[in-house]
């Protein structure tokens, strides 16, 4: 049956070739260079829709528009009573791509997928180091090379991983994109030519769009896989046409040179809308912006004084002013999107009256702050400088005099880690795997101090919620726990949320079957171009 | 009237040390005005002067103060515009007007800092380079071709991420580029100037190297120097503008005229004058200067004086 | 002329090993990290960040460093650009042509337009002609490139949509990269329409870069020529009653080369920042962008390895113009 289609679909491609005028050609106007295309290798978004979304495939996958896990390589999956073994049950007939620089003579097995692993794991794989300079950021970020106990081949089609501990979210981390399958038959081909580089150049995977070219800092090529085990896309050809300024892709776009494009200016959307041509998908981002205090030094080791800051400042005029309306002010470190969302918990209110109030009752007098801007934009904070221009006028309302600062980025991020930080600071998140840990842990834990938790807060009541909430594998359970941990925080105001932004995609009116990803993807496959 | 005082000031100290300034100072006014574009573009230059020195008084609001209820305005000519925001307002509801005239501030600073650093210390470099000639020389001069060998914009650039974003930093990046011009030019004029007769003479009436350097020979070099000085400067504003464009120069809120260009670039679809009005400001500034400098090259430059 | 070659390359010599150590040692001075800049938000452990550094060399004496470095340049190893892992030399020469191609045409434009309004301003001196053309000029001068790009770009491809936005070509043409210069290629290619594309895309980024040495190109070829034409042998060779056009093409403007070939050779230097700015604004894949990215990446290797690079080329074209110069004007080689 499944060949039959994949037949079929091969056919109608080569119909479909033979009359240049009828292929589809879809442009996507990408917002920068894709670092490489092993996406094990890189953190950028760029690469991930370069490489992982259209090349490759992994064992399970996020189903579209959401964050929940669907079967994607891996047909079915069994979790061990003890939550420790992990058994998947491969697809079976999936093939890999034929292309101008490889043909593959066998169809994907467990061989691959320990490969693809054991190559990000095995500091003595020949492929761990197989570019100068190779690290396995996300791998090693989600914790991987201390959760893994083993990886098996059970049998051709079947493997199993074993953890060295209970970890709710590894389902979610195996469907990212870091955990894509390669061909282990291609990689033994290139590093018998000596060619293992290429790896990094020509990728070759299972998903449905196979590499064509890729001309630096300028355009990639792709073709529909014709035997793509989800089926044969609907366009033939998918290109990506690096853009890196968002006005210029606006323009891009307008003319018709490319269907889609990411990040729009916030100032352009009216227009956009108002362009009959154009139609615009809006999705809640899977994110948040925060101002983070040090929570250890006085006076904002106080509540009080915490608590009487974030009624000072006003959201919805940053949301204003720095997303044009586009983002909602946030009140929880999660985003609404995010499962365990509590609806519940109240905003602390813009009210400069009473923040004044509040700071002269808990003693605080003639306070100057520091604040600290980031000098990058991200999709959670546009342009943290001219909502930290908004904070500081907010401010001085109450009589805070605050003072903006800001470093270099690497150096802000370092700097911003230290314990002894004076002031507060302009951050934010985007979420990895959707899980609610990779938020309230990783952002607030204990273990965070120093590192990623920049409000260096340390409440046990919360960790506690979060630690009992990262072992427990009833979901019903976890959400339960992380909704206290949200009120638990609300209570003691570490940070000042501030957004959640919207990802708004503009694209053409004839562009049919794109699903936005929470996770800030952009992945092609199902759409479609009307005319 | 007050226009013939203002550049006798600015050119005695330099231009003339012999008794005859008044003559030699009625020359080059008499080859300056000839020139009527010199003429315009120092008016407007004078313009400038004074705008950015009264802008506390002419400017009808504060460079930073952020109107919440007028956000992104038209120009007052336009629909929707208001007469209280002549040039209308910036995302964050800054009036553009108050910002571009303490933009002016900016940008002559700018000039002023680089240029006088580039001078001081090209014409320092280049009189012991010229002078002393040998391995001080050739060690200079080697130092001054690497400096050449990268493309100045790129050097600055690379310059300020060292130093860190910054307009001091940007400053002092531009001026480092601009060096090399003034040693050169220093350097050459001072090896033609040193074995002319009254070089000689002074030389032998026992002057030391001090004094033959900077009293004797200098002041006879300045005219080249005068006129790469104007170059200089409005190449600074311009080097300047472009660094706070790439997000390297001044740094937001600081109302510069290319940094606000740069933080207002996302709006050039959507609201036209938060991103023509201040390269407008850098074009028309930069014209002007770069006016008066061609008529103080025709006035000063013999060679073409007359031809 | 050997002799005056070879004194030449002596010079070069210390001077690149300056540039060498200049771009070097800045590098060494970026403050912020590129090993943490890796993980971005996401945090990276102590021992993970000293194996990378030990990976990439960081950990090493300054001094080795550089020497490392330079026998690696010496040998055609430029270094490995830490975001993308792949050679700083191979980037370089996939990005290259693109700038080449964009500053050739540029340059092209520059000498085909300011060198006509040049001769014809110095003819006419005086008249409303001359005055219109300098003062456009000096416009042109003071123009800052990068206002003048988004200018352009809101007119011609925003307003009127004459032209496209960014790019070297419609992306519905593919075919494959021989030379590198998508004008010719695009004619190798034989596809219909490629050419045509390829030119409309390259419009807009030459006036840009070309905007500046137009304006010092016409007006380095009014003052020449207004010079030669003051010049007793074409006064009196106008006085032998020859037509203007004969006395200017034939003896004047040739003499008024000289200084002309010498403005155009310095305009290099000035191309390749002003591609910084060109490159930026039209997402024009050269190397002025790359070099751009690159800073704001804090990738080190690409930044030193692009400075050495294009600091070389300069000094290259600088020794050209030399040369050039030397053979047209004995008169400067001893």
């Amino acid at each position: 049956m499944k060949f039959k289609t994949s037949f079929a679909a091969a056919l109608l491609a080569a119909t479909m070739m033979s009359g240049a005028a009828s292929a589809k050609t879809f442009v996507y106007c990408s917002e920068a260079s894709p670092e490489g295309f092993d996406p094990g290798l890189y953190t950028g978004g760029n690469t991930f829709d370069a490489a992982a979304h259209t090349v490759y495939n992994r064992l399970l996958e996020f189903k579209k528009g959401t964050t929940e896990t669907e079967p994607g390589l891996a047909e079915s999956y069994e979790v061990s009573d003890d939550g420790l073994q992990y058994t998947f049950k491969l697809r079976p007939g999936v093939k890999f791509q034929t292309t101008e620089f490889f043909t593959p003579t066998r169809e994907l097995n467990a061989d691959d997928v320990i490969f693809s692993y054991e190559r990000m794991w095995k500091a003595d794989n020949p492929w761990n180091k197989y570019v100068e300079g190779a690290s396995w950021e996300y791998f090693a970020g989600m914790g991987f090379p201390d959760l893994l106990a083993s990886i098996e081949k059970v049998d051709d089609m079947t493997v199993k991983f074993t953890l060295k501990r209970k970890e709710a979210p590894f389902l979610a981390n195996v469907a990212m994109p870091f955990a894509s399958i390669l061909s282990k038959e291609y990689a033994d081909k290139l590093q018998a030519d000596g060619k293992m580089n290429q790896m990094n150049q020509m990728p070759l995977g299972t998903g449905p769009f196979a590499f064509v070219a890729y001309q630096q800092d300028a355009v990639i090529r792709y073709k529909a896989n014709p035997d793509y085990w989800g089926g044969k896309q609907k366009i033939d050809d998918l290109v990506f046409a690096i853009t890196t300024d968002a006005s210029v892709r606006y323009q891009k776009l307008k003319a018709g040179e490319c269907h889609l494009m990411p990040y729009p200016n916030a100032a352009d959307v009216e227009a956009m809308k108002a362009d009959p041509n154009l139609k615009i998908a809006e999705q809640e981002g899977l994110n948040v912006a925060y101002l983070a205090f040090n929570t250890t030094q006085p006076p904002f080791d106080k509540v009080e004084v915490r608590k009487a800051l974030s009624m000072a400042i006003n959201k919805q005029a940053i949301v204003d002013g720095v997303f044009q309306g586009f983002a909602t002010p946030a009140k929880n470190p999660i985003p609404p999107t995010m499962w365990s969302y509590n609806d519940a918990v109240e905003d602390d209110k813009y009210d400069p009256e009473a923040a004044k109030a509040a700071l002269e009752a808990a003693g605080v007098k003639d306070l100057s702050m520091k604040i600290w801007a980031m000098p990058v934009a991200r999709p959670y904070m546009l342009n943290a400088r001219r909502a930290a221009e908004l904070m500081q006028s907010d401010l001085d309302k109450i009589g805070v005099k605050a003072e903006i600062v800001s470093y270099e980025w690497a150096e802000y991020l370092d700097k911003s880690r230290a314990k002894d930080r004076d002031g507060a600071v302009i951050l934010g998140w985007t979420g990895d795997n959707g899980d609610p840990d990779n938020f309230l842990d990783t952002l607030l834990g204990c273990d965070a101090v120093g590192g990623n938790n920049r409000a260096m807060w340390c409440d046990k009541e919360f960790d506690d919620l979060v630690t009992k909430a990262k072992e427990a594998s009833d979901q019903a359970e976890r959400t339960k726990l992380y909704e206290e941990a949200q009120v638990v925080f609300k209570k003691q105001a570490p940070w000042v949320t501030i957004d959640h932004s919207l990802s708004i995609v503009p694209m053409r009116k004839n562009v049919e079957g794109f699903v936005q990803s929470p996770l800030g993807d952009f992945a092609f496959d199902g759409v479609d171009i009307v005319e | 009237m007050a226009g013939t005082s203002a550049p006798s000031t600015e050119f005695t100290g330099s231009v003339s040390v012999d008794p005859s300034r008044r003559a030699r100072f009625a020359e080059f006014w008499y080859y300056f005005s000839e020139n009527r574009g010199a003429v315009i573009g120092f008016w407007f230059f004078v313009f400038l002067v004074l705008v950015a020195i009264f802008a506390p008084l002419i400017a009808p609001h504060a460079p930073n103060a952020q109107y919440r209820d007028a956000v992104l305005v038209p120009p007052f000519w336009q629909e929707g515009g208001r007469v209280s925001y002549l040039l209308g307002t910036d995302p964050v509801g800054r009036d553009i007007l108050s910002r571009l005239i303490y933009g002016t501030r900016y940008s002559l600073f700018i000039g002023v800092i680089v240029t006088t650093i580039a001078l001081v210390g090209g014409i320092f470099i280049g009189v012991i380079a010229g002078y002393f000639r040998g391995w001080v020389d050739i060690v200079i001069m080697r130092l001054m071709d690497i400096i050449l060998a990268f493309p100045s914009l790129l050097l600055a650039l690379v310059l300020v991420a060292v130093l860190g974003p910054g307009l001091t930093n940007a400053m002092i990046a531009i001026a480092l580029v601009f060096q090399p011009h003034f040693v050169r030019l220093t350097r050459a004029a001072v090896m033609s100037e040193k074995s002319r007769d009254y070089v000689v003479g002074a030389k032998v009436a026992g002057a030391g190297h001090l004094r033959l350097m900077f009293r004797t020979i200098l002041p006879n070099c300045m005219a080249p120097l005068i006129v790469q000085a104007t170059l200089s400067f409005s190449n600074a504003i311009l080097d300047a503008a472009a660094l706070g464009f790439l997000g390297m120069g001044a740094q937001p809120p600081t109302p510069e005229w290319g940094t606000m260009l740069a933080e207002a670039r996302e709006f050039i679809l959507r609201a036209w004058w938060v991103v023509t009005l201040p390269g407008l400001a850098i074009l028309i500034t930069v014209l002007a200067i770069n006016l008066m400098g061609d008529g103080l090259r025709d006035a000063l430059d013999p060679k073409l004086k007359r031809s | 002329m050997f002799r005056f070659l070879l004194g030449r390359i002596a010079v070069l010599i210390p001077t690149f090993i300056g540039v060498s150590i200049i771009a070097f040692s800045f590098i060494r001075m970026l403050p912020g990290d590129p090993v943490a800049l890796l993980s971005g938000e996401r945090v990276m452990s102590a021992e993970r960040h000293a194996e990378i550094s030990h990976q990439l060399g960081f950990d090493r004496p300054i001094v080795i460093q550089y020497l490392d470095y330079l026998w690696g340049v010496l040998r055609g190893d430029f270094g490995t650009s830490i975001s993308t892992k792949s050679p700083v030399l191979d980037q370089f020469f996939q990005l290259f042509p693109a700038t080449l191609e964009l500053s050739l045409c540029a340059i092209i434009f520059a000498v085909v337009i300011g060198i006509p309004a040049g001769v014809f301003a110095a003819i006419k001196r005086g008249s409303f002609f001359d005055q219109l053309t300098m003062g456009t000029a000096l416009i042109g001068f003071s123009m800052p490139i990068f206002w003048w790009g988004l200018l352009l770009i809101i007119l011609f491809s925003g307003v009127l949509q004459w032209t496209p936005v960014s790019g070297r070509i419609s992306l519905m043409y593919f075919f494959p990269n021989v030379t590198g210069f998508m004008l010719i290629d695009s004619l190798i290619s034989g596809e219909p329409g490629a050419f045509k594309s390829a030119v409309s895309h390259l419009i807009l980024p030459t006036i840009v870069l070309g905007t500046i040495p137009l304006a010092v190109i016409a007006r380095q070829t009014r003052s020449a020529m207004l010079e030669v034409l003051s010049e007793d042998y074409v006064r009196t060779a106008r006085a032998k009653g020859l037509s203007t056009l004969r006395v200017v093409g034939v003896h004047a403007l040739r003499n008024a080369m000289i200084p002309v070939i010498t403005t155009i050779g310095l305009q290099v230097g000035v191309m390749l920042a002003g591609a910084i700015l060109t490159e930026t604004i039209f997402s024009w894949p050269g190397i002025g962008k790359w070099m751009v990215d690159s800073v704001f990446r804090r990738d080190y290797p690409v930044i030193q390895g692009g400075l050495l690079i294009i600091a070389g080329l300069i000094m290259l074209v600088n020794l050209i113009v030399d040369l050039l110069y030397g053979l047209v004007n004995p008169r400067i080689r001893h």
